[in-house]
């Protein structure tokens, strides 16, 4: 595929009289731009730049949107090194296009360190070629010119729309060396720029998943099995009479109701009955037995190992002992599951709907139906929230199946309980730690045992204060369930971080250390001789926490009572200083402090906003949520019995960015992490009770 | 049995179930899409529509309780988007994923109906029944002040034209 790429850019008059300039967002390079020529010969705009005549810039995300501002932050940095006006700038989706963009997809907040240069060269290599351009034309020499929002300015003041340079641009050779602006110059980056969809939100525009219609399209609900269980049969007979229903067919153990309506599939699913087989399915007690067998078994694998813990346990004067434990629970985007597909007679299929991983839809959809990718078309729509739980295709691959079983173009719709009841779940876990002090009350053996259910490695063995610390024993157990497990924001980190940071205030505590001076001591001590391998960046972690110790007045606030955790993780720093106060007998958290560094804040709104949801995300499932389990059926399923935070219960949050200009990384994650820490440490400041389980009974 | 209503200023007639929740009747028979589906159970907010120009849930909502009766939906709420509570979420850029926020502001505007001056106290407990799971809390209570800002100033505005 590569080779069929120029490695560098071209540009190209389109048809339209327009100045294109593909840019390749993904060349494996990692720094080059190029023109994509398959886009224009099939007509379409893919992978451009393009300006028009009347200066119009269009420009096609290629990222799915799920509500992280993704759409909105790349086009952002394009804009700023072309140097035109935003209002100017016009953003459209770019569907699944496999021939010209890579990892288009949405995960592991890795867009923006991923594209951070592709975009600024593909907005400096046209801003250079319109300078050009204009000096041509004016005949001055092109370095007495500049650019301002879309218009060349010469050295005698003439000045040229970039819209009125197109056809010239357009003829002129592509540079291979351009210059970036001085961030000092930014006129977009780390401002505030609004979400390019807002307008269409907030008009009720058809833009989501759910809201696709199609010619000749049916609607259906999938009857999902307990999980392990098997379908032996199922009745459908009042069903299949009912007004509106099209037909009720069963595939893999699931059985789904197939109508011309919603409210009319509702309605003939209630009358169908379902028989599975019996057996041993997953109950809350079986996973209690798990994770007490996980403690115990010698076969745990060691992730990491420095120096020797046993020993140094031995030789310590007092050591600290804790165990943390959470449930499954729901990703609970706000837009239920959901997916189109039409397999059509002539081979090939249309996918559309909200999926995080676009590309694994089309593979896994091909090698499902045994057809050629290539025959697989995935449209893109907007997502209502996902929070890893669209990274699973596996409701790509329940519409493709049934679509291609009933020969319809259909819509396979979740209601919230299929949603909540129909796994990928956040895995469940516990954790064991353990510490050793000396007499001084330093840590100098530190211990963790992560037991997950289809977690995985539920640890994260490089995590600081492992780097800090001179013996060091990390280990993992996976039990296996049949309970479908998938990432959840801010994956394993969005508990572990909670249960390491509870515990190292325990750490510090047991010291008689303040939890701040702790870390940065450690840090000191990385910087200077670190044990072992580290994964973080000591001098970004210490500027977090200083500055989230200043910002919070940190332990210099009478009557309230604080909370301090750090985080690293998706390559950003974040350091939290939670505040609670007793209200009638009752400790409530009333602000949160959030220092983060992520390099480069591109949107500066939509990354507060992205700290702030990550915090509000955090506090919520940390108080309430939790799924159970019955004989391999999971309850409750739908927000009566599920809490989800809601807005009076929120803190005060004051996010606060490091301003250090390095490129940008992760922001829709990282925040989450520290959340459960910093709330926990300051609950317990504030009653003097430690908070071990997830949801926490406070 | 067809039923009568009125959606966005348009007069309809429907030949449905009379028991389909109004909620499926906007989005399946009048492809008013605007109107989200969250939790079909009155617990999330996002079907919140106006019936008669009260916020209402219109999934637990049959359609045979609201004949006759007038619907304002998301895409009616305005001509040009410029309703002030609009006006005030873009200004505030508040939505994340943005599926909550047809129900948020179906919520708000009628909120600031009854109140157009709301405390902050009557922010926070009028808004706390819509849930967003992006947490956009913070920026819906501070564009729900905004928007009452706007419409404040709209007001004055048209009152002085009017006397003048
Ligand atoms: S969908 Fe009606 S309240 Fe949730
Ligand atoms: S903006 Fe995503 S649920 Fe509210």
């Amino acid at each position: 595929m590569k080779s069929t790429r120029r490695s560098f850019i071209q540009k190209t008059a389109l048809f339209s009289g327009a100045f294109c300039l593909g840019f390749d967002w993904f060349q494996a390079n990692g720094k080059e731009v190029s023109m994509v020529q398959t886009t224009m010969d099939s007509g379409r705009f893919n992978a451009f730049l393009a300006i028009d005549p009347s200066g119009k810039i269009i420009l096609y995300s290629p990222n799915p949107e799920i509500g992280q501002g993704i759409k909105t932050a790349f086009p952002v940095v394009v804009a700023e090194e072309l140097d035109v006006d935003w209002k100017d700038v016009e953003v459209r989706q770019a569907n699944l296009d496999t021939q010209n963009f890579e990892r288009q997809l949405t995960g592991g907040s890795g867009a923006l360190k991923h594209s951070w240069e592709r975009l600024r060269k593909a907005g400096a290599t046209a801003r250079k070629m319109f300078i050009q351009a204009a000096a041509q034309t004016w005949n001055v020499d092109a370095s007495t010119c500049k650019t301002s929002k879309g218009f060349v300015l010469g050295p005698k003041g003439q000045k040229a729309s970039y819209g009125s340079l197109v056809a010239i641009a357009s003829k002129l050779p592509v540079p291979t060396e351009v210059t970036y602006k001085n961030r000092k110059d930014y006129q977009i980056i780390g401002k505030r720029t609004k979400g390019v969809d807002n307008k269409s939100v907030v008009t009720g525009k058809p833009v989501f998943g759910l809201d696709i219609e199609k010619p000749g399209m049916v609607i259906a609900q999938i009857i999902r099995p307990p999980f392990g269980a098997t379908l032996k049969s199922f009745d459908a007979a009042d069903a299949l009479k009912m007004p509106g229903i099209v037909d009720v067919v069963s595939f893999k153990n699931k059985v789904a109701i197939v109508g011309k309506s919603t409210w009319e599939v509702m309605k003939a699913r209630a009358t169908v009955s379902c028989k599975y087989d019996s057996g041993d399915f997953d109950s809350d007690s079986t996973h209690q037995k798990w994770f007490d067998e996980g403690m115990k078994t010698d076969k745990a694998t060691v992730q990491r190992k420095d120096g020797d813990f046993a020993a140094a346990l031995a030789r310590s004067a007092k050591v600290v002992e804790a165990t943390y434990e959470c449930p499954f629970i729901s990703h609970s985007p706000m837009e239920p599951m959901n997916f189109f597909a039409d397999v059509r007679a002539d081979g090939t299929v249309i996918l559309a709907g909200p999926t995080q991983v676009p590309q694994s839809a089309q593979k896994a959809v091909a090698s499902l139906l045994k057809i050629d990718e290539k025959k697989v078309e995935v449209e893109l729509s907007k997502m209502g929230g996902g929070f890893g739980r669209r990274l699973n295709n596996d409701f790509a691959l329940d519409a493709a199946e049934l679509s291609s079983i009933i020969k319809k173009p259909v819509k396979v719709m979740w209601t919230r309980e299929d949603d909540m009841g129909g796994g990928i779940y956040r895995p469940a876990a516990r954790y064991h730690f353990k510490a050793g002090l000396d007499a001084s009350g330093n840590m100098i053996a530190f211990y963790l045992r992560g037991v997950g259910i289809n977690a995985g490695n539920a640890t994260r063995q490089d995590n600081f204060p492992v780097g800090a610390i001179e013996n060091v024993l990390v280990e993992s157990v996976n039990q296996v369930s049949a309970v479908t497990t998938g990432p959840w924001r801010a994956p394993i980190t969005n508990f572990l971080g909670y249960a390491e940071q509870a515990f190292l205030d325990e750490v510090a505590e047991a010291g008689g250390k303040d939890p701040v001076q702790m870390r940065l001591d450690w840090l000191a001590r990385v910087k200077s001789n670190p044990v072992g391998k580290i994964t973080y960046e000591p001098d970004r972690f210490i500027e977090v926490i200083k500055q989230a110790a200043e910002k919070s007045n940190w332990k210099n606030k009478p009557g309230i009572h604080q909370g301090f955790s750090v985080y690293f993780s998706h390559l950003s720093y974040v350091a939290q200083v939670a505040d609670a106060q007793m209200v009638d007998g009752k400790a409530k958290i009333t602000h949160v402090t959030a220092v983060t560094d992520c390099g480069e804040v591109v949107n500066l709104s939509g990354a507060e906003n992205q700290i702030k949801g990550a915090i509000i995300d955090g506090i919520g499932h940390a108080l309430f949520a939790k799924l159970r389990f019955n004989d391999g059926v999971a309850s409750p399923t739908n927000f009566n019995g599920y809490r989800l935070i809601k807005g009076n219960e929120i803190p005060t949050i004051n996010a606060y960015f490091v301003d250090n200009g390095i490129e940008p990384t992760g922001l829709g994650e990282p925040a989450l992490p520290p959340t459960g820490g910093s709330i926990a440490n300051a609950l317990y400041a504030a009653t003097k009770k430690r908070l071990y389980k997830q949801p926490f009974e406070v | 049995m067809s039923i009568q209503l009125t959606v966005n200023k348009k007069k309809m007639s429907l030949d449905i179930d009379p028991n389909t929740p109004l909620l499926w009747a906007l989005r399946d028979s009048m492809s008013l899409k605007g109107t989200k589906y969250g939790c079909g159970i009155a617990q999330c907010g996002a079907c919140t529509v106006w019936v008669n120009g009260e916020a209402t849930r219109s999934c637990v909502l049959p359609i045979s309780a609201v004949a006759n009766a007038d619907i304002t939906t998301i895409e009616g709420l305005s001509d040009h988007g410029d309703h002030p509570v609009q006006v005030a979420w873009d200004e505030l850029d508040v939505p994340q994923c943005g599926y909550c926020q047809a129900g948020q502001i179906m919520t708000a505007a009628s909120l600031l109906k009854k109140k157009p001056n709301p405390s902050k106290t009557e922010i926070v407990d009028g808004m706390s029944g819509n849930i967003c799971r992006c947490g956009t809390y913070h920026r819906i209570q501070e564009a729900v002040k905004l928007a009452s800002e706007i419409a404040s100033k709209k007001k004055t505005k048209s009152t002085v034209k009017k006397s003048a």
